[in-house]
């Protein structure tokens, strides 16, 4: 039995032939060569069918093999054998397309899988030793050079390396990975070299979850899936039932045979799951993680879009937008030692002064002595000089006098969503460094391409302060916002615009956003790099953090639920169609088989368009439009 | 109770599902099954005393389905 599973292609190919025999021995006219090719073919082809058809009664199961079997041998024994041929051929020869065909669909999943990595080079005793990925245990120092694969997840402990993270994140753009940076299983180094302490391995690396989740993302069923098995359930008796009653009214053997095989729901069956399958393959591709058909359904059907504000819209992570100098120090000058006394401070404000100097190619180094002074600022003593880091208040605090038109330009960046912070040296205010969360670049070009693609309102929600919140709503265009706002207050703002029947996705970045995201419709969360926790609560998963892979996901939710009722619609159409043509006489086994295994090609091909989504369309202006 | 995931040559025929699900929860020993049709492999709970990788190895061969892969998890 193996045997005939193995050569399948080869017995297929084998009774084509045969059926071109049989039809070069009929049109020369050599009636009985072309009647044996033809019984050949039906052999030939018909044990495997038979086959199955035997192996699925054993487990009690009515497979379409057992129609198609007692078909043709209803056909052998009225003699029709150019029929009994045509039609264990085509058979086989449609199962073989279909095969081929939704190797297509699942392609995507595959070049995810075949991202994989097979080996790791280890240091054992201070010897490179090359193992399989397998082998590698938490702990491990891992060394990775220039073209290889990242084996497993870990911290860099030493090198420099520019890595292509797309298999994580979708974006093929390289990032830079030194000391203590973390890596990711599955990405590549496109050139340097890391040693890196391996943290998770195996099936506990992000990349392994993320295939974990895109496999039974494309088991769970949608809405329309799962109607179509209950529609199944009821269907498969009813054209059994009436395949008796056509033979009883009509005592036509044959032609009950015919309506039971043409019957079979094929394209039915597989049109919707395809659809799902090529739409979740294409999204995990981009870097979105759809969880899902029926996460599809919902997403698609959303009109109301809700997101969070830092680290959201805004990118979390402040950076310094502009150093003002009112003093003998330059720009730079002034930076330089404001960075120095930084080293002293743990604050995040700190620390972007510091992370702005190392930018700019300053070497900052810690040794200088000084006080936090918390809700304030700091004071220290740098190449002994007096500064004074800091808000209005510790300015006042220290006696420093602030003329009013530094004061005044302090206000105005406040306005326009900065932080200003004054540095005074030696007893003397020298300058105003402003620092901003920036919104991010495609944060408008997203909500634009959702609002094309039917969100009818925008709305931000933050536990930030207004003035904040209204800037950053002001400039995306934003329907609504709601400001100092609490996470069980967000939760039950989602509630309320649901129990107005709107249909609501939120988006946040994953940890204190989680019960609003939980309680959405669809809930959205920014992946950083895959943390569990967004991995764990989300519906649908942005890898990079980008929001056009949002503005994707719901374009590709969209043309996936428009592949998936061409499909099934369709798949009904063809059915109606072949039982009216069979009950009429106008179709026969063969040709019924054949429109049959035609429609499942059809469907497949139309679910494989959804694979090539967004493709064009990113090139053009790095939005998805709704193509299909 | 352990879990093996097999890896089978790539399923064609949704019914193959039904077909696979339904002969090894039959089985003695056997807790949860599961096709991944797409992904062409299938989950199995059990209880290693009652039943062994290698019986559930062999149904799935016997039901006419090639395992590429067993891997215990």
């Amino acid at each position: 039995m193996k045997w005939v599973q193995k050569y399948i292609n080869h017995i297929t190919g084998v009774s084509g032939f045969l059926l071109l025999t049989a039809t070069a021995s009929y049109l020369a006219g050599f009636a009985t060569i072309q009647e044996v090719a033809l019984i050949l073919a039906t052999f030939i082809a018909g044990v495997p069918i038979a086959i199955k058809a035997i192996q699925a009664l054993r487990v009690k199961a009515f497979s379409i093999e057992l129609l198609v079997t007692i078909a043709v041998i209803g056909a052998l024994i009225i003699g029709e054998y150019v029929e009994s041929a045509a039609v264990t051929f085509l058979f086989l020869f449609g199962a073989y397309l279909e095969a081929r065909t939704l190797e297509k669909t699942r392609a995507s999943l595959k070049e995810l899988i075949d991202m994989a990595p097979q080996e790791a080079v280890i240091l054992q005793k201070d010897q490179e030793v090359t193992i399989p990925v397998e082998a590698v245990q938490p702990g491990d120092k891992v060394i990775i050079r220039s073209g290889e694969k990242v084996p497993v997840d870990g911290s860099v402990i030493n090198g420099r390396a520019s890595i292509n993270e797309a298999a994580i994140t979708g974006e093929s753009v390289p990032v830079t990975k030194h000391k203590d940076g973390h890596v990711f299983g599955g990405t590549i180094v496109d050139h340097g070299y890391l040693e890196v302490v391996a943290e998770k391995v195996g099936d506990d690396t992000t990349f392994a979850k993320i295939i974990e989740l895109v496999e039974e993302a494309q088991e769970t069923k949608s809405k329309t899936e799962k109607f179509l098995d209950r529609f199944a359930a009821f269907y498969t008796p009813a054209v059994v039932l009436l395949a008796v009653l056509v033979y009883l009214l009509t005592q036509n053997f044959h032609l009950s045979i015919t309506f039971l095989v043409v019957a079979c729901p094929g394209a039915l069956v597989i049109g919707a799951p395809v659809s799902n399958v090529a739409g979740i393959g294409n999204g995990a591709k981009h870097g979105v993680l759809v969880k899902g058909g029926d996460v599809m359904d919902r997403l698609a059907k959303i009109d109301t879009m809700i997101f969070d504000k830092t680290g959201t819209l805004t990118k979390g992570k402040p950076e310094i937008t502009g150093i003002k100098t009112f003093h003998e120090e330059g720009e730079d000058e002034l930076l330089r030692l404001a960075a120095r006394a930084e080293t002293l401070s743990e604050h995040h404000l700190g620390r972007t002064i510091v992370m702005e100097a190392n930018n700019r190619g300053m070497a900052i180094t810690a040794g200088v002595t000084g006080d936090v002074i918390k809700g304030a600022g700091l004071i220290a003593t740098v190449e002994g000089r007096h500064l004074l880091i800091g808000n209005a208040k510790l300015m006042a605090k220290e006696k420093i006098s602030v003329p009013s038109e530094i004061e005044a330009y302090a206000r105005e960046r406040e306005k326009q969503g900065n932080t200003a912070i004054f540095t005074a040296i030696d007893g003397k205010i020298s300058g105003v460094i402003s620092i901003a969360d920036r919104i991010r670049e495609e944060a408008a070009k997203a909500i634009a391409a959702m609002r094309h693609n039917g969100v009818r309102q925008v709305i931000m929600l933050t536990g930030d302060n207004p003035h904040t919140a209204k800037l950053v709503a002001e400039r995306l265009g934003l329907d609504e916002f709601h400001a100092e706002l609490l996470p069980e207050e967000k939760t039950a703002f989602v509630q309320e615009l649901q129990a107005a029947g709107h249909k609501v996705a939120m988006a946040g970045d994953g940890i204190n956003d989680a019960p609003a995201i939980a309680s959405a419709d669809i809930g959205l969360a920014m992946g950083a790099g895959g943390t569990d926790i967004a991995m764990e609560t989300a519906d649908v998963v942005l890898m990079a953090d980008k929001l056009n892979q949002l503005a994707h996901a719901h374009a590709l939710a969209k043309a996936t639920t428009r592949n998936m009722k061409q499909n099934t619609t369709f798949a009904v159409l063809t059915v109606l169609i072949l039982l009216t043509g069979v009950l009429l006489g106008s179709i026969h086994l063969a040709s019924g088989m054949f429109i049959h295994e035609a429609s499942v090609l059809i469907v497949i091909l139309n679910a494989t368009r959804l694979m090539r989504f967004g493709r064009p369309a990113k090139e053009r202006d790095g939005i998805p439009q709704p193509a299909i | 109770m352990k879990t093996i995931h097999l890896k089978l040559e790539p399923l064609t025929c949704p019914s193959c599902i039904k077909k696979i699900e339904g002969t090894i929860a039959k089985m003695a020993g056997v807790t949860y099954v599961k096709v991944l049709f797409h992904s062409s492999k299938v989950k199995i709970q059990f209880e290693e005393n009652l039943v062994n990788p290698d019986q559930l190895e062999a149904t799935v061969t016997a039901l006419g389905f090639t395992v590429n892969a067993a891997k215990m998890m």
